[in-house]
């Protein structure tokens, strides 16, 4: 929130998308895309395969030219202006190392093609290969490393100019799991130390969530919410984003009227509940809603305790670390996804086909704001 | 391996070793001939001599067709390998309306019969005054080499990260300059195979040198010319060096063209 609200007085950002539109013949990859980067902000933007999300990001590198929009980089509009005439420099999925040079040659690449001199060149290679602690291993080629060490000749190859901005398009994919999370921190620190801005594509949600000071998420060319990932999670804006996400039940209802306790009084398949006032500033009896209560916020009790909720049947758990992702099916067929550790799982004793009661606080529920419009 | 057939794998052995004796026989007689002080290739043999090595080595007019056909060989691999690279970069690079004509097209030279090419090419280039010259020897070849040249290194571009050449553009490279640092290097071990292949070609290729050399005979043509006139075993030491000479540079290109693996180390 506090990054979100310094991002927004920002008044020179360092980069600008305006009404952004690519199409591929009758296909469009982007639609009307309008967002701004703050200079230093780690944004990651975030979707499934074929979102629009590497296009966005090529577009920014220069590698696609936008059918419609403007595209403003370091105060400049750029439309038309040739990839080899910015300085965005890329870290691809591929990593596209160049297999006939050695890492040092790789990471001279960029100053060699701006005509810096050789000693010069030298010099501001070994300073990267330091950085990224790969000086043992300039002189090799490029298939004697591991995925961890090309992972690192990348950054230092696309960070040698000391450019503004770097964009990254799913750089970690390929790796195994643990080396995927040391390159994570690896990336946070570096950002944080040299104070630029990055641009992060991922279709990975702990890796946006983990990292990113603002996270985007697109979908079939929309862009459906921008945000910190705290405000995304918690609060996201329409059901795309809640189902994406996956943590959370989304219900559909109807509004009845004043509740007696205050907030609105909501009918949905399967029950009445609750909803705060703030959740619904404008709303009227009568109005259909759409909200959320996420997994954790999801509590259980056993029938026959006179809590009221939902009724449900338990389809199967499955294990997150130290909690479990208890899965439940309503009498009308709805499914829900309970989280809860394993100490209070063990408590109620359930197993396949027990019945349970779901219910819980009015706070928890968030309405999507993004449904109604 | 259990499950491999013995009757199945001595056939194809055989079938091998049967194969490789048709092809090489005939050379090996030739290269055993070469050196046989008889007049006629008979057995038993006579006595090894160079004799007949030294009476080609002595006539102009071999030294004559070798010049030509060396003169004609290295051109023919420079412009062929200039075209092929061309013509592969076009379609690894680029796509467009009727892209497969064009690559159908460019790759035609070889399915058409040498001697109907051969009688085209001599029609054509006498109509723009270039027949009977080495020019007309260079263009003919040209034509019927580049083909070879733009399969191997369009082969080779292939097998290119296509993510290479726009990460060197996004990196400052321009055009011209991801050509020479990032595509060229890439593509160089294909780009000399092709100089060797195509140079072999030129050299061995007889029927459309015949049609259109006119007095400029390279070597296979010249070769003719004796056959015609007499039965000599300079033939057979002609044809030894020929051999000698397209083998080697057919070696040098399969050495260049093994699995990038390889020639790294």
């Amino acid at each position: 929130m506090k990054v979100n609200a310094e991002m927004e007085q920002q008044s020179d950002p360092i980069v600008k998308f305006g009404n952004v539109v690519k199409r591929f013949g009758d296909f469009t990859a982007v639609e009307k895309a309008s967002f701004e980067i703050g200079r230093g902000e780690f944004l990651a933007i975030m979707g499934s395969s074929g979102c629009g999300k590497t296009t966005t990001l090529r577009m920014l590198a220069g590698l696609e030219d936008p059918s419609e929009g403007t595209i403003y980089l370091d105060g400049e509009k750029v439309n038309g202006k040739a990839t080899w005439d910015r300085d965005t420099p890329m870290v691809w999925q591929s990593l596209a190392l160049f297999p006939f040079l050695t890492v040092q040659e790789n990471v001279e690449f960029a100053l060699k093609m701006r005509g810096v001199g050789k000693e010069e060149r030298r010099q501001r290679a070994e300073k990267w290969l330091e950085k990224m602690q790969i000086t043992e291993f300039a002189g090799r080629n490029i298939n004697q490393l591991s995925g961890g060490q090309k992972q690192r000749v990348a950054l230092a190859r696309a960070l040698v100019t000391e450019p503004k901005i770097l964009l990254l398009d799913e750089p970690l994919s390929a790796l195994d799991a643990h080396l995927k999370v040391r390159m994570q921190s690896v990336l946070s620190n570096l950002q944080k130390d040299l104070g630029i801005t990055f641009v992060y594509v991922t279709h990975s949600m702990s890796e946006a969530f983990s990292m990113a000071d603002r996270v985007v998420i697109m979908s079939r060319g929309k862009i459906e919410q921008i945000g910190t990932p705290e405000e995304i999670y918690h609060e996201p804006y329409n059901r795309f984003v809640a189902e994406f996400l996956g943590s959370a039940n989304i219900f559909d209802g109807k509004i009845l009227g004043p509740a007696d306790t205050g907030g609105w009084q909501i009918a949905y398949d399967g029950g009445e509940t609750v909803l705060p006032q703030n959740e619904l500033p404008d709303a009227h009896p009568g109005q259909t809603v759409t909200f959320i209560v996420s997994a954790e916020n999801m509590r259980l009790s056993l029938p026959g305790s006179d809590q009221s909720g939902i009724e449900a049947s338990v389809v199967g758990e499955e294990f997150i670390g130290g909690t479990a992702m208890v899965f439940l099916e309503t009498t009308t067929g709805q499914e829900l996804k309970v989280q809860k550790s394993h100490d209070e799982l063990s408590l109620l004793n359930l197993h396949a086909g027990s019945r349970v009661v779901v219910h819980w606080a009015p706070e928890s529920c968030h309405v999507l704001i993004g449904e109604n419009v | 391996m259990g499950n491999e057939n013995r009757i199945i794998n001595g056939l194809l052995k055989l079938h091998i070793a049967f194969c490789l004796l048709f092809i090489f026989a005939p050379i090996a007689g030739s290269f055993v001939f070469s050196l046989n002080s008889d007049r006629f290739p008979s057995l038993p043999l006579g006595e090894f001599s160079t004799e007949w090595y030294r009476l080609i080595w002595e006539d102009s007019l071999v030294w004559q067709g070798f010049a030509n056909t060396l003169v004609v060989g290295v051109t023919v691999a420079i412009i062929a390998t200039l075209l092929g690279f061309g013509g592969a970069y076009t379609d690894f690079r680029y796509n467009f309306i009727g892209k497969s004509f064009y690559l159908a097209l460019a790759l035609l030279p070889p399915t058409i019969p040498v001697v109907i090419l051969g009688l085209a090419m001599l029609a054509f280039l006498s109509r723009v005054n270039l027949s009977g010259s080495t020019i007309s020897v260079i263009i003919a070849h040209g034509v019927m080499c580049s083909p070879f040249a733009m399969a191997i290194i369009r082969l080779r571009l292939s097998q290119m990260d296509p993510d290479l050449e726009a990460a060197s553009w996004n990196m400052g490279g321009n055009q011209w300059q991801t050509l020479c640092f990032v595509i060229i290097p890439f593509a160089k071990p294909a780009i000399f195979a092709a100089l060797f292949i195509t140079m072999a070609v030129s050299f061995d290729e007889f029927a459309v040198a015949w049609f259109v050399s006119g007095l400029n005979e390279t070597l296979p043509v010249k070769i003719l010319g004796f056959l015609q006139g007499q039965v000599s075993p300079r033939i057979n030491a002609i044809g030894s060096l020929a051999f000698l000479s397209s083998m080697t540079l057919i070696i040098l290109a399969q050495l260049l063209l093994r699995s990038p693996e390889e020639t790294k180390s």
